[in-house]
């Protein structure tokens, strides 16, 4: 009996409208206000940008100063002085290079790149391309330390700014890439003098920071080397790197090559392959292709780490920048040198860990 | 004839074709190949050395140092040894490296759960997060931060002085602390004792619960006794609540607690440069227990809360704990950067070391040794805790 009375007389339902899940409003309400615990992060989140961004935008844009000098920086404005970058360009990027001859690294780093984007595409990853890489890698050398016909010599220890931290990353991890596979496979090995020796060489080279390589290739290769030989700094350095890059790689190969079934070692071999057609036509080409997003992965680090070689006094693109600032003319405005350091890593390092992401998302189809 | 053959066919085969044999030359080759390098290396070094009168040998660590450290958690003067100096070194790196990881731990664990937020302002503010600082090499941002610290604050005169008692200057961060008083010795005994208490209550609800099947409100019961337990000691000495407050005096501040630029910039990059990294591995721990092992255990009638410590938990924490050891061996390893902006950690004593002995060698192996047997002690103890609390697997 109770129940009819509940029954509206009118016929029709007093119920509201269901709440919007389309649109803005249904967006916002779905991501931003789904509950009462998010809302109020959202509230409070959105109250610190509003405190943040426009202070940020006041100092970097509305004061900011872009084409004047340090003392007037100093004198007119409590905002940026971007006028640190734009005085200085030259010198941040391209270092103690002969100035006349500044475009045979400006030519270095679009080949470069150009290199780089064309591997992108995973069509082209043939024979040419490594060709290719070859030719570019030697003309890079030759277009920097000159020496032929045409092209005066600029020795190694006027490289600086950008063009020797790409150096060093690019030809770190060329070198240090057939070496960790080396490093790997030996690893794998059942040969037990091998397989130690080289479970030594990449435990050490793992457990020990990056610096500590560097001062022994600034202090301790001079010592190595006999009575009149010496190698130069650059040299020596990029020779810790690429130690140091192929001991990262090797363990990440070796994730490969533990990835990859027993059977298709055992099919190999009772194809009556031997050990090196084995690896070559059979696991690598698997193994390698399994590790390519970390390997991009070490790439990126050792594109990074080459910044330490602050320390051990070569002039990367971190150094050229702080000796900038040592200038008594724009001493004090660090923030603005290294924002600007930080974004060109940062447009590298993204560039490649978002290419890192995407072949991870092509290579998961099956192998 | 043919008996023979099939009894010993490697007889007929040239050695150099038998997989053994050849394995055992190949072995003596390299192995050839690295002691030869080896001592001739140590042959052209030994020459060197001679020719440019350095002893070897480890007989410097004795003597007087003759350089002050900046910051030092023993007493430690120009006056003591070497070896003392290096000590010191090794101390500060530890100090920086135990408190960055308990930081890292607690901030990537923030920003991994974070990014998986439902919240999409606080997801991508996270990804951002995790994006930028991944981006740019800590040196970098090591300095950046030293700048910061010692340009952008004022000197100590003009400190900046947002709460009363904490001062923000380019001479560091002060801020007051409890004066030193007996009680906090036993304080600390007090906490060390709830420790144990809390681990012996931990095996004991263990074993209660696997043989009656009551559960017992353990970490509750343990974080009560962590602070209970030094509280009573506070109080039965009569509760001492004095501050030894920052005072300045001159050209600096006198009493209270100071992080210095160096450790600070060095503390705040190490951090938030690895807890990027931590927090991609929570993400991906988190993203690994499938929905299904969430639903099962709802479907069994458990609690959010238990479902998250008795279920998702204890399958997410086996895959974060690899890459989570060896975060914490990177920023053990990174905590070397600090010779770049100058805190006395052990490269940085090292360096100096080297530079005023000559003793290039035994130092470079000094610093290799000591971080060599911090990564492997790590390594030694996280694979035992993984094999512990690996999966047994039907």
């Amino acid at each position: 009996m109770e129940t009819e009375n509940n029954i509206n007389p009118t016929g029709y339902d007093d119920v509201r409208p269901p709440v919007v899940h389309t649109g803005v409003i249904g967006w916002i309400r779905k991501n931003l206000f789904n509950s009462w615990f998010n809302s109020i992060l959202t509230l409070i989140v959105l109250y610190a940008l509003w405190k943040i961004i426009p202070m940020l935008i006041q100092w970097a844009f509305i004061d900011g100063l872009w084409m004047t000098g340090g003392a007037q920086c100093r004198a007119e404005s409590d905002g940026a002085c971007w006028s640190i970058i734009t005085a200085n360009f030259r010198f941040i990027i391209f270092g103690f290079y002969p100035q006349d001859s500044q475009w045979r690294p400006f030519v270095c780093m679009v080949l470069l790149t150009a290199l780089l984007l064309v591997s992108r595409n995973r069509r082209y990853w043939k024979k040419p391309l490594g060709l290719a890489w070859i030719a570019g890698l030697i003309i890079m050398g030759v277009l920097m330390y000159g020496g032929v016909p045409g092209l005066e010599r600029v020795e190694s220890d006027k490289w600086s700014g950008l063009p020797l931290t790409m150096l060093l990353s690019v030809f770190g991890m060329v070198a240090a890439y057939p070496f960790g596979v080396l490093l790997a496979l030996g690893r794998r090995s059942e040969m037990p003098a091998i397989k130690t020796i080289c479970i030594f060489y990449i435990e050490l080279i793992r457990g020990v920071p990056l610096i500590s390589l560097l001062f022994m290739s600034s202090i301790l290769f001079p010592l190595f080397l006999p009575e009149g030989l010496t190698i130069n700094k650059i040299l020596r350095a990029q020779a810790a790197i690429i130690m140091f890059t192929a001991a990262y790689i090797a363990e990440v190969v070796r994730g490969g090559l533990q990835a990859i079934p027993r059977g298709q070692y055992e099919a190999a071999e009772s194809m009556g392959l031997s050990y090196y057609q084995k690896m070559r036509l059979v696991i690598l080409p698997q193994a390698l292709k399994i590790v390519i997003p970390p390997t991009v992965g070490i790439l990126v680090s050792a594109f990074k780490d080459t910044s330490l070689v602050v320390v051990i006094a070569l002039y990367d693109l971190l150094a050229t920048a702080k000796s900038t600032l040592s200038n008594p003319e724009w001493m004090g405005f660090s923030v603005e040198a290294y924002i600007f350091i930080a974004i060109i890593y940062f447009i590298c390092c993204y560039a490649m860990s978002n290419y890192s992401r995407r072949l991870e998302r092509e290579l998961e189809t099956g192998r | 004839m043919n008996g023979t053959l099939s009894h010993s066919p490697a007889q007929s085969a040239p050695f150099w074709n038998d997989p053994d044999k050849r394995a055992i030359i190949y072995q003596i080759i390299a192995l050839a190949i690295v002691l030869s390098a080896g001592y001739y290396l140590f042959h052209n070094t030994r020459a060197n050395l001679e020719r440019q009168n350095i002893a070897s040998g480890f007989k410097f660590l004795q003597k007087e140092s003759a350089f002050e450290i900046g910051e030092s958690l023993i007493s430690y003067s120009a006056a003591d040894s070497y070896g003392k100096a290096l000590l010191v070194g090794v101390l500060n790196t530890l100090k920086v490296s135990f408190i960055g990881m308990i930081l890292t731990v607690i901030i990537g664990t923030i920003v991994g759960i974070s990014r998986l937020s439902t919240n999409w302002l606080v997801a991508k503010l996270s990804a951002i997060y995790i994006e930028v600082l991944q981006d740019i090499p800590l040196l970098l941002q090591l300095v950046f931060w030293y700048a910061i610290f010692y340009e952008t604050f004022p000197s100590p005169r003009q400190a900046v002085n947002p709460m009363s008692g904490v001062f923000l200057t380019n001479r560091g961060i002060m801020f007051p602390i409890p004066a030193s008083h007996p009680a906090h010795e036993f304080m600390f005994y007090a906490f060390l004792t709830a420790c144990a208490a809390a681990f012996v209550l931990r095996r004991w609800a263990r074993r209660r619960q696997d043989r009656t099947g009551k559960a017992f409100p353990v970490i509750r019961v343990s974080l009560g006794m962590l602070f209970s337990f030094p509280a009573v000691v506070w109080l039965f000495f009569g509760s001492p609540s004095g501050l030894s407050v920052p005072v300045l005096s001159g050209f600096n501040f006198e009493g209270g607690m100071t992080i210095s630029p160096e450790f600070g910039a060095l503390l705040l990059g190490l951090v938030l440069y690895t807890s990027a990294f931590v927090a991609e591995a929570v993400r991906a721990g988190i993203q690994s227990v499938s929905h299904g092992q969430t639903e099962a255990a709802m479907s069994l009638g458990l609690k959010p809360g238990l479902v998250l410590n008795l279920v998702i938990l204890p399958q997410a924490l086996r895959v974060i704990i690899p890459p989570l050891t060896s975060q914490m061996l990177n920023l053990t390893k990174n905590s070397s950067l600090a010779v770049a902006i100058g805190y006395p950690d052990f490269v940085s004593v090292a360096n100096t070391t080297i530079n005023q002995t000559g003793q290039a060698i035994e130092g470079i192996v000094l610093i290799m040794a000591v971080y060599l047997f911090l990564s492997l002690s790590t390594s030694l103890f996280m694979n035992w805790y993984s094999k512990k609390t690996a999966m047994v697997e039907r």
